[in-house]
């Protein structure tokens, strides 16, 4: 029986012949993984939901908008503070992110309808708060009982001179966060980008995907910033409506979570002939890859230069603190399973300390994220997959520019990942495994059979591997440390994982009376 | 600064929720669930709602908190979930293999209709393997409504009356911690009482590390209990608010009278508790529970010029705002905001009753509320403590209030899920709690001259 087989015994004909195509054991072979398809019910998946992708991944950040959860309480709750997206507001921009705004819809508003209750709360959220823009995130209730979100946020557009943006984001639609990640980035470019102007600078970028998880975007920023980089707007960690709206001038667009923005890079690449890079933050050697491969891009001699400058300094201050985690890590064994782009992003992380990745799975990511773009043409569309709306862009006029001549975007292309995404898999060993939508019981089984010293997962498996005997850090909270990007992240990551693994409350799980018999026979009169 | 949007003016609000102080039905329905043994808490709805459940239960204990997802799509919310409970109830028995699967509905199902009942009565279930559900649209009440659901579904499904009383007491604790419910169990066998209690959630999420993981740990209340609990001879129902249907489906079914109970937190609640288990099983209340409670008013006594008098916003679920609001008032204190953000008149009037009994007069008891308003409120007129979960910390930093967390939900801090509010014992560590919080607050408010070496 092959190793895949064993993980699966246990599973009904069905359940198995669904869940096979899923996990792969790499080889030297191209290798096909079945993903962004439907969790089979009852099986305990990781996955959230279309409103989770959309309210809780992409917009959710945009500090200075108002969100407003139309549905029940719930959905607004849960996603009130739990992400660690930090945002810092100023004088000019209000911080809403310390609130969650819901309409709390009960029963007698299913019943009738509940776009009334909805007018009301944006009259009442422009009332109090005066926000620069509402969006409005419908929950499953609302897709059902036809609520026209979409005609309120008109209306309430007109009314109040402000942007009201309503996504149906419903949590039965598609199968997992990722719908709500497309219907999100349809959203910010049908309704924000390209609705306002600012004067440019040189070497203006955009940095997507990249939520400001315990201040990744922050130190990301700091980075660039020294070598030179006008940072247009970042999608959307820490981001902002007002600097959405002129993201349409930025030279390049630098997509770090391919999975949750791609969609903009591409309709951005349409409509207003901006590249696209894929980047790393996330690990020295990928750091370091990123800005050699940003500088190439705008091939600017006193840019690369500086690039080269920064490089050298920001390696020399972190040196010595890697080496000492290295030092302590070295021959560690790590499993990962995140999101749609940290299990491979940290893959490099891990191997500048030392750690050696056996399996990474993602948890709503397509085929392209593991196998890489060019499996594109061939992703099958699934009934599932064409719920999900797709927006035709088309060239603008006005802001159109060409920032590459057809010679030299094919020379770069060779050089740089210039509209590309090679996927998780080719730079996985063979032998390793790769797994998606892994559920409960893989889990557990994977933890048993691979024994890694360390599972890099969310808060519900956190404990299920700590109980294990495994230590376990979550990779969407970063634990609430961080941040782990850029290059002082690498240490805290190295530190967090160090003190994960040698933390002295390990060595007490087993009480001593049980690793040695303390009943001794006596005889009678002997003690 | 923290919260800066919020305005001292207070704009009456009639569709706008802001910074709720509740969260809705199913994730009560599943912390119940898993206070039954072997039992895998089920969320007939889209995964996204489970994935929730199971994230805020799990920061809160930081412990696992396991249930499966009937995993909606598209199509299954248009033509129903039918195929997708059939085929979930197949799967988590044949992977999982729980004893019993505690279904719960969402938005989601209940507003397409699904008839739960029918599906259940429909679907093949293993020999010697149970399936019940409980409705729990989130559109109506809050988790707090969802969990007494879920235990009342438990009753209906599985609670028998065989004829011969089984002499125990059926104890429905309200939505509490498993430090709680542990303290409870103490009680009661410290008075001898034979009792089941449903759900127990101790020794399920405050299980210990042993270096194996279990699916289903030795904690929750057993089927079997479940099943002669409608044998017991008087249920207390504790949680005058949350578990009074419970108690009510337990006397409709099987003729159990009830007795509904204040969540046993301060002195007198704690008192009413035992004297309730000491008329039930018609003994004499335990030494050392007489002593406990000796300590208890000891403590109250001697720290008494640190609480008389301070005015404390006490804001979280309606039975844990009762109780808290008790032991401030025993404690000469004045519960000047009382908030709930559970539906119900029944809150308000307790609230009120409780105030009159205390002689005191001008604090605001509301139910329907928000932490937007209790910070509205708290802006007019401030207040020396904070008591409540997690999400009240932006007002304590903003306003530069001392907060005493209790509750749920509890998410940035650690062990106090394993510790009870509830009893004497309880109440010794509430008091320790709030009077570190202000007796620190003294001490770090103070001028350098003032510095008490002996408080």
């Amino acid at each position: 029986m092959s190793f895949k087989d064993n993980i699966l015994e246990k599973y009904s004909a069905r359940v198995y012949k669904n869940r096979k195509n899923h996990i792969i054991v790499k080889d030297e072979n191209v290798q096909e993984i079945t993903a962004n398809t439907r969790t089979i019910p009852g099986i305990m998946t990781n996955r959230g939901c279309c409103y989770a992708g959309c309210k809780g991944v992409v917009v959710g950040p945009l500090k200075d908008v108002a969100v407003i959860t139309h549905g029940p309480i719930g959905c607004s709750f849960y996603t009130w503070g739990t992400r660690r997206n930090k945002a810092k507001g100023d004088n000019n921009t209000k911080n809403f992110l310390e609130y969650s705004f819901s309409t709390d819809l009960q029963e007698t508003d299913i019943v009738f309808g509940g776009e009334k209750k909805l007018r009301q709360a944006i009259k009442e959220v422009v009332d109090i708060f005066n926000p620069v823009s509402i969006m409005i995130c419908s929950t499953c209730p609302v897709g059902l009982i036809g609520d026209d979100i979409h005609a309120v946020a008109s209306e309430a557009q007109n009314k109040y001179g402000i942007s009201v943006i309503a996504f149906s984001c419903e949590g039965y639609k598609g199968v997992s966060q990722s719908g709500g990640h497309h219907i999100a980035n349809n959203g910010i470019m049908k309704n924000i980008i390209g609705t306002s102007d600012r004067p440019l600078k040189k070497f203006s970028v955009n940095i997507l995907g990249e939520y400001n998880i315990g201040g990744d975007g922050w130190e990301i920023s700091r980075v660039l910033n020294r070598i030179g980089y006008d940072i247009v707007s970042i999608m959307t960690g820490d981001g902002s409506f007002e600097e959405l709206q002129t993201a349409h001038k930025a030279d390049l667009n630098l997509v770090q979570c391919h999975r949750s923005i791609n969609y903009i890079a591409e309709m951005f690449k349409t409509k207003y002939g901006t590249n696209w890079i894929k980047v790393n933050f996330i690990g020295l050697d990928a750091i370091v890859q990123t800005l050699r491969d940003i500088a190439k891009y705008f091939n600017d001699e006193e840019l690369t230069a500086r690039t080269e400058a920064v490089i050298e300094e920001e390696l020399f201050l972190v040196e010595e603190d890697v080496s000492y985690f290295r030092n302590k890590l070295k021959g560690k064994t790590a499993a990962l399973y995140v999101g749609g782009s940290r299990a491979h992003h940290y893959q490099g992380l891990l191997k500048d300390i030392g750690i050696d990745t056996v399996l990474a799975g993602y948890e709503f990511a397509h085929r392209d994220d593991y196998e890489g773009r060019e499996v594109l043409p061939y992703v099958k569309e699934d009934a599932d997959s064409k719920n999900i709306e797709e927006i035709k862009v088309v060239p603008d006029e006005k802001n159109y520019r060409v920032m590459l001549t057809p010679e030299q975007y094919d020379e770069l292309k060779k050089e740089i990942p210039l509209e590309d995404y090679a996927g998780m898999l080719k730079e996985m060993p063979n032998g390793s495994i790769i797994v998606d939508d892994l559920n409960h019981f893989e889990t557990e089984e994977f933890i048993r059979i691979l024994k890694p010293d360390i599972f890099f997962s969310g808060i519900k498996d956190k404990y299920v591997s700590q109980k294990a005997g495994v230590l376990s850090k979550q990779l969407h909270s970063y634990d609430y440390s961080g941040p782990y990007a850029g290059f002082r992240g690498a240490v805290n990551f190295a530190r967090d994982i160090t003190m994960g693994i040698y933390t002295p409350a390990w060595g007490y799980v087993k009480a001593p009376w049980n690793n040695k018999p303390v009943l001794t026979g006596t005889m009678g009169g002997d003690a | 600064m923290m919260l800066d949007l919020t305005t001292k003016e207070i704009k009456k609000r009639s569709a706008l929720r802001v910074n709720p102080l509740k969260t809705c039905q199913p994730v009560g329905a599943m912390y119940a669930a898993l206070g039954v043994h072997r039992c895998m808490p089920h969320s007939h709805g889209s995964q996204g709602c489970c994935s929730f459940h199971r994230m805020y239960l799990t920061r809160h204990f930081k412990e696992p908190a396991i249930a499966s997802s009937s995993s909606f799509t598209e199509g299954a919310s248009v033509f129903g979930g039918g195929s997708n409970i059939k085929t979930s109830v197949k799967n988590i028995f044949d992977i999982y293999n729980p004893d019993i699967i505690a279904v719960h509905t969402t938005c989601l199902s209940e507003t397409i209709g699904d008839d739960l009942n029918s599906y259940i009565h429909d679907m093949v279930i293993p020999t010697g393997k149970i399936v019940v559900h409980a409705s729990t649209p989130s559109y109506v009440g809050s988790h707090i409504t969802g969990y007494g659901n879920m235990v009342s579904g438990f009753i209906k499904y599985l609670a028998k009356k065989s004829g011969v009383s089984n002499g125990k007491l059926a104890i429905l604790p309200g939505f509490v911690n498993p430090g709680d419910m542990r303290e409870m169990k103490m009680i009661l066998s410290l008075m001898d009482a034979d009792f089941i209690m449903l759900p127990d959630t101790s020794g399920v999420l405050d299980a210990p590390m042993t270096g194996a993981y279990e699916m289903y740990p030795s904690g929750g209340t057993k089927i079997s209990d479940i099943v002669s609990i409608g044998d017991c001879k008087l249920t207390l129902a504790i949680g005058e608010l949350a578990m009074e249907n419970a108690g009510n489906e337990l006397k409709r079914k099987c003729g159990v009278m009830y007795k509904t109970l204040p969540l046993p937190i301060g002195i007198e609640a704690t008192d009413a508790f035992i004297m309730a288990i000491s008329e039930s099983t018609q003994s004499n209340v335990a030494h050392e529970l007489e002593e406990q409670r000796g300590q208890l008013v000891d403590i109250m006594l001697d720290s008494h010029p640190y609480f008389s008098n301070k005015s404390v916003a006490i804001y979280g679920d309606p039975d844990s705002v009762l109780g808290l609001s008790t032991l401030c008032l025993e404690l000469g204190m004045i519960p000047k905001y009382m908030l709930t953000g559970t539906t119900g008149e029944a809150f308000n009037t307790k609230a009120q009753e409780l105030l009159a009994k205390f002689g005191i007069e001008d604090c605001v008891a509301k139910s329907s509320s928000d932490l937007f308003e209790l910070h509205q409120l708290i802006k007019t007129n401030s207040v020396d403590l904070m008591i409540g979960g997690t999400h009240g910390k932006f007002i304590a930093r903003a306003e530069d209030i001392p907060l005493v967390r209790a509750g749920f939900p509890i998410i940035d801090r650690y062990v106090h899920s394993y510790m009870p509010l509830i009893g004497y014992k309880g109440a010794m560590r509430l008091i320790e709690l709030m009077l570190n919080a202000l007796m620190d607050r003294q001490d770090r408010d103070c001028e350098d001259e003032d510095m008490e070496m002996v408080m």
